[in-house]
């Protein structure tokens, strides 16, 4: 029988990297002098299920890898291994490792073996060292074991039921690891088996009777059967024949450190042979990726709770019963009738409404999968770095759509990468400032209207407004004289190429980064805010969209074309009055709403399309902010407000300035979305064009 | 052999003899031909919504059934003379393959034509023209029952000039 096992690829990807994050967070959480059983027990588990995963599905690096790291996980469970803080930290790089190993078995790519490999090695070693502490007090024991060693017979009587392939278990395996306790010996009781036609290959019809001698614990042959315990009949007896017999068991199995020394070295030949394919292999492949380069698709899916599902079916339900009526209706109509029809149409609207709410949900998950890596994160940066750092996190329930979390993941870390490395000082300077000697950072999240607020506090230096004016003014991003409010000042440090960090470390001060930051934010519609207090601290305030699949738009009209004016984005709408308007240079207008001036620009000339009237007092004014600056937009008419689904221009032809992306109206037309920062940047070029074309003209 | 021709003996299209369909259409009185498995549906003229700052045969993009299709105008991509739409004029909605991503572009075309058989001896390469005609997109002549059919190669058509011609309008 052969199933093809690449259907379930994605499941056990998927749950092994979910596998990866348990035993990241548990291991964050060890206290390495004392591990607390119940937490490795869940890493032992989470790299158990891992090993076993790879091994079906012949990922046999993976499996190796997990090996070793699952052995030294049993020697801390079992108490003979002392963990330290650097032994965390190499499980930690070892997670890393296998997060590696997996990502680059999924996307069929490369990796860095000899990193691996080195990991391999020191996880080797802190066995090693084990066994080095442990010969200490076990040498006087060990002789005492040769002389006198005990070797048992067990007797196991092991029945599985029908099912228990289903489970992912295969007796073959557990048998090999028997064999690795001692002698064994194995019948198999085929009585069960039914004729031919009859049997089901899924379905196990087998029972065994297994003989074991060795000097193993009932305990550890337990163990070998831990994940079948409730799946089968078993029994473990030992036998009433003791065999003290020393001399006639191969010496193999006797804990001598000769041996074991000599079974490690084949070991790691054994692992110098794979390496060798690994590389082979890895030349072959590069061959290769030029042809496949593109064809790896990342599918990705969400899990989503069998209660939103539920709810679904019910709503879906409600329609085809609302539909149902309604078309019983077009089959005798009358116009007496007319009441209940509209009776019916509100209520196909309401459950319309609550379907598309229902369907927006399940892609909304907790902001905790993007929190998730942040306590890793600190941990590292904070040793690197030499501060005391505790991370407080809040609001991780807060749900968002899975796009918007994947982009806001990159901003975030940058943000509390800037908190840690310019924010936090240094232990002394904090005991110095009279403040506690740990600082704090707080993540929190929480809903706000349509929006997600995620804010980023700490409490640092906050930020030097002198030093920031310095250097602005060094870089020549402002003029010296430049009066600019707090949070203009703040903001600087969103422009391209500004780093304030006296030395540039590897974790940040190069200044790239936080403009990044702001754009990738401006991008998903969202803001950043910054507050701080010199002193006491800062506060990162990013607030997003809750999704990008649908927006509350501002139907307008510029001649016979129809626009959408996301809403986030306007401030107001105005007539405009003849005596506000100025222009300047006979090119530049400029609007005057009350005490500031705001440049018009007119869309009808931005797109080049026809309009009803060029005067500004005949058509109305739409005020729209993008990043910090309103721009006043000229269009003849305002329509409808709705809700639009953004349908991608970018599918079927290419991006196109000033719009970010079109949707479909009521009435089965396609509108064009605008995007008005680079509306407004495309407004600029123009007239930037036309200022240089007129100084060209003058020059001539 | 080029991949389509691949293809097409894949999914089991009769290619012992190398016969390739193609759908014809009337451009200014020249009969064009595209291959017919890119070919995803005909549809009626009906009107589009412009894009700003495209090049002009771009008429626009529709709602294909909730999809949002670009619209060449093919009179105007190959600068022919403009005429008014009429009742016979239709949107071929084909396959395109630019940039290795598959789109789906509609060409607004005089009228349907017929769908012929081409063999592989029956395609000729067309003649080099110089510089004078921009035959890039041309994948071939064939004579079909005395009459000379254009075979494009569409994925030329929207790849080389759209782009290019888009960058040039924003410059």
């Amino acid at each position: 029988m052969t199933i093809d096992l690449s259907q379930f690829y994605t499941v056990f990807f998927e749950e092994s990297f979910e596998g990866l994050e348990i035993m990241e967070s548990e291991l964050l959480e060890l206290d390495s002098q004392e591990p607390d059983i119940e937490a490795i027990n869940k890493i032992f588990r989470a790299a158990h299920s891992m090993k076993g995963g790879s091994g079906s599905f012949g990922f046999t690096d993976i499996t190796q890898f997990t090996h070793i790291l699952e052995t030294l996980l049993d020697q801390i469970r079992s108490g003979d291994h002392q963990t330290n803080h650097d032994e965390i930290n190499l499980l930690l790089s070892s997670v890393d490792c296998l997060r590696e190993m997996l990502t680059a078995a999924r996307d069929k790519t490369d990796i860095d073996l000899e990193h691996i490999q080195a990991v391999q090695h020191d996880l080797e070693n802190a066995l090693g060292n084990k066994t080095v502490k442990k010969k200490e007090y076990e040498v006087a024991q060990t002789e005492q074991e040769n002389t006198g060693q005990i070797k048992k017979e067990w007797l196991i009587s092991f029945i599985p039921q029908p099912h228990i392939f289903q489970t992912g278990n295969d007796p073959l395996r557990m048998f090999r690891e028997l064999e690795e306790l001692g002698e064994l010996n194995c019948t198999v009781d085929i009585s069960k088996l039914p004729p031919f036609e009859k049997q089901d290959i899924e379905e196990c019809y087998l029972s065994w009777k297994l003989t074991l001698i060795s000097d193993a614990e009932e305990s550890s042959i337990k163990e070998v059967f831990e994940w079948v315990e409730d799946d089968c009949d078993l029994s473990i007896i030992r036998s009433s024949q003791e065999t003290n017999e020393m001399e006639s068991v191969s010496p193999d199995f006797v804990g001598s450190p000769d041996v074991n020394n000599k079974q490690k070295a084949a070991q790691v030949e054994k692992f110098d042979g794979d390496r060798r394919i690994g590389d082979r292999r890895s030349g072959d492949r590069r061959k290769s990726r030029d042809r496949r380069s593109g064809s790896v698709s990342e599918s990705t899916s969400i899990r989503v709770g069998i209660d939103k599902v539920d709810a679904l079916i019910n709503m879906v339900g409600e329609l085809v019963i609302t539909q149902s009526m309604l078309s019983q209706f077009s089959e005798d109509f009358d116009v007496s009738n007319i009441d209940k029809l509209c009776d019916g149409l509100k209520q196909l609207e309401r459950n319309t409404r609550e379907l598309q709410e229902n369907v927006m949900q399940i892609r909304m998950l907790p902001i905790s999968f993007s929190f998730n890596r942040f306590p890793r994160l600190v941990h590292d940066l904070s040793n690197q770095l030499g501060k005391k750092i505790e991370l407080k996190l809040s609001g991780e329930s807060t749900e968002l759509d899975k796009t918007v979390m994947e982009k806001i993941g990159d901003p975030l870390v940058h943000l509390v990468r800037n908190s840690l490395d310019h924010g936090i000082e240094m232990p002394e300077e904090r005991l110095a400032a009279g403040k506690p000697e740990t600082g704090t950072i707080h993540l929190n999240a929480y809903h706000e209207g349509g929006n997600i607020v995620i804010e980023i506090k700490d409490d640092g230096a906050g930020l030097n407004k002198d030093r920031i004016l310095q250097k602005a003014i060094e870089r020549g991003l402002i003029k010296e004289d430049e009066k600019l409010s707090d949070e203009r000042i703040y903001e600087l440090i969103f422009r391209a190429g500004f780093s304030t960090a006296e030395q540039v470390s590897d974790v940040s001060g190069r200044g790239v980064g936080m403009d990044v930051v702001k754009r990738n934010i401006n991008d998903l519609d969202g803001s950043v805010e910054i507050k701080s207090e010199q002193g006491k601290g800062s506060v990162f305030t990013i607030r997003l969209p809750l999704t990008l699949a649908i927006l509350d738009g501002q139907l307008i009209r510029v001649g016979n074309q129809t626009y959408i004016i996301p809403l986030v984005s306007i401030v107001e709408s105005l007539q405009t009055k003849v005596e506000n308007t100025k222009t300047i240079a006979g090119d530049v207008e400029l609007y005057r709403l009350r005490n500031d001036y705001i440049p018009v620009v007119r869309l009808h000339s931005v797109f080049n399309i026809e309009c009803d009237s060029t005067k500004l007092e005949e058509g109305l004014l739409v005020v729209a902010e993008t990043e910090g600056q309103k721009i006043g937009l000229f269009v003849d008419d305002l329509l409808a407000q709705q809700q639009v689904v953004i349908k991608s221009l970018e599918t079927n032809y290419q991006k196109i300035e000033g719009i970010s992306g079109a949707t479909i109206l009521g009435d089965g037309t396609v509108a064009m979305i605008l995007d008005i920062s680079s509306l407004f940047r495309l407004y600029r070029e123009r007239s930037h064009y036309n200022d240089s074309s007129i100084l060209n003209t003058q020059a001539a | 052999m080029n991949p389509e021709v691949k293809n097409e003996s894949m999914i089991g299209l009769d290619t012992q003899n190398n016969v390739n369909q193609f759908l014809t259409f009337m451009l200014a009185g020249e009969e064009y031909g595209v291959d017919i498995l890119r070919v995803q549906e005909i549809k009626g003229w009906d009107t589009a919504t412009e894009i700003p700052n495209t090049p002009k045969y771009i008429r626009g993009v529709i709602n294909l059934r909730g999809t949002i299709v670009p619209i060449v105008d093919l009179r105007s991509r190959f600068e022919l003379e403009r005429v008014e739409y009429s009742n016979t004029t239709v949107v071929i909605v084909l396959k395109v393959i630019s940039k290795e991503t598959e789109k789906t572009i509609g060409f607004v075309v005089d009228a349907v034509s017929d769908v012929y058989n081409v063999t592989k001896e029956q395609l000729k390469p067309s003649p080099d023209f110089g510089n004078a005609v921009s035959t890039e997109f041309v994948k071939g002549l064939a004579t079909v029952n005395e009459k000379m059919l254009i075979l494009l190669d569409i994925d030329h058509l929207i790849d080389s000039q759209v782009v290019e011609n888009a960058e040039q309008v924003v410059q």
